[in-house]
């Protein structure tokens, strides 16, 4: 499998380099919604979370699509991502690691300009898949 | 069941400063380190003319910013602890850079459900558009309701 270190090197199949993070801590929900505006207590109170039947406070889906944003942006300079878009497919637990991993789909033209159509992954320790998503990033 | 009728509602515009520091705040949560997000001496040897945001900071600053009356929790009543973030999309069109003045627009284009009304689902499309009336991106939010 060919790794695509940067956009410069996007070839249709090439995986973008992988990103690992360390495991999501009640801190990192804390600085989460103070730093993202989204103060929801399903991702901070656990009472709340209980009384909405999830056994325990689970991470902002949004922390995980910022996950998938450092992985884009280190791999191409973030005003040539035209397109970002994921479906939240299961809960992202509390002590969770996100493993975030791209794929180069295909290479299109669009108006005399080459774009990269990404997939994108998160996924957990266990398997679980997380979010869904694509990119589209400008090439030339 | 939610009320179809509010398709097409829409909050006010609302206007917000892109500020460095809550920039830093969401780099240090998201484990974000690239320096071009957080010094500007980087951003301007990378040929920015000021610091870039990030690829989701756009949906940031409509939470910073918050509407009035908040069109799912607000307009449509639903329960803020049954609700789950389905799909989220971002088009950009321009970059938005710290000292920018981003004014933003929300409004709900469709509400259906799924399962007999088990699953309810509002589409939401938000605007941001920049102090030189340039819109800088488009965002679409799917908020699941599980009833």
């Amino acid at each position: 499998m060919t790794i695509a270190a940067t956009y410069r090197e996007a070839a249709s199949g090439a995986e973008l380099p992988l990103l690992v993070t360390p495991p999501i801590e009640p801190l990192t929900l804390a600085l989460f919604a103070g730093g993202s505006g989204d103060h929801n207590p399903i991702h901070l109170d656990r009472q709340f979370a209980a009384a909405n039947g999830f056994d325990d406070v689970f991470a902002h889906g949004m922390l995980s699509m910022a996950y998938l944003g450092r992985l884009l942006s280190n791999w191409a300079p973030p005003e040539r991502i035209r397109e970002f878009t994921t479906r939240f497919i299961s809960i992202t637990p509390l002590r969770s690691v996100v493993m975030c991993s791209g794929t180069v789909a295909e290479i299109v033209t669009e108006g005399g300009l080459r774009l990269a159509r990404l997939k994108l992954k998160t996924t957990l320790s266990d398997g679980t898949v997380t979010l869904t998503g694509e990119g589209l990033v400008q090439l030339d | 069941m939610l009320d179809k009728g509010k398709i097409g509602a829409e909050t006010e515009e609302r206007e917000i400063a892109v500020e460095a520091g809550m920039l830093a705040l969401f780099c240090q949560a998201v484990g974000e380190t690239n320096p071009i997000y957080r010094d500007q001496n980087a951003a301007r040897d990378a040929g920015y003319r000021a610091i870039p945001t990030p690829p989701t900071y756009a949906s940031v600053l409509a939470n910073l910013a918050p509407a009035k009356i908040d069109l799912v929790i607000g307009v449509l009543g639903a329960d803020l602890g049954r609700m789950l973030h389905g799909e989220q999309s971002f088009t950009q069109v321009k970059p938005i850079y710290v000292g920018d003045r981003i004014r933003l627009r929300q409004r709900i284009i469709d509400i259906y459900d799924k399962k007999g009304g088990a699953l309810e689902f509002v589409v939401l499309e938000t605007s941001a558009t920049n102090q030189d009336d340039e819109l800088c991106a488009t965002m679409r939010t799917v908020a699941v309701l599980r009833n």
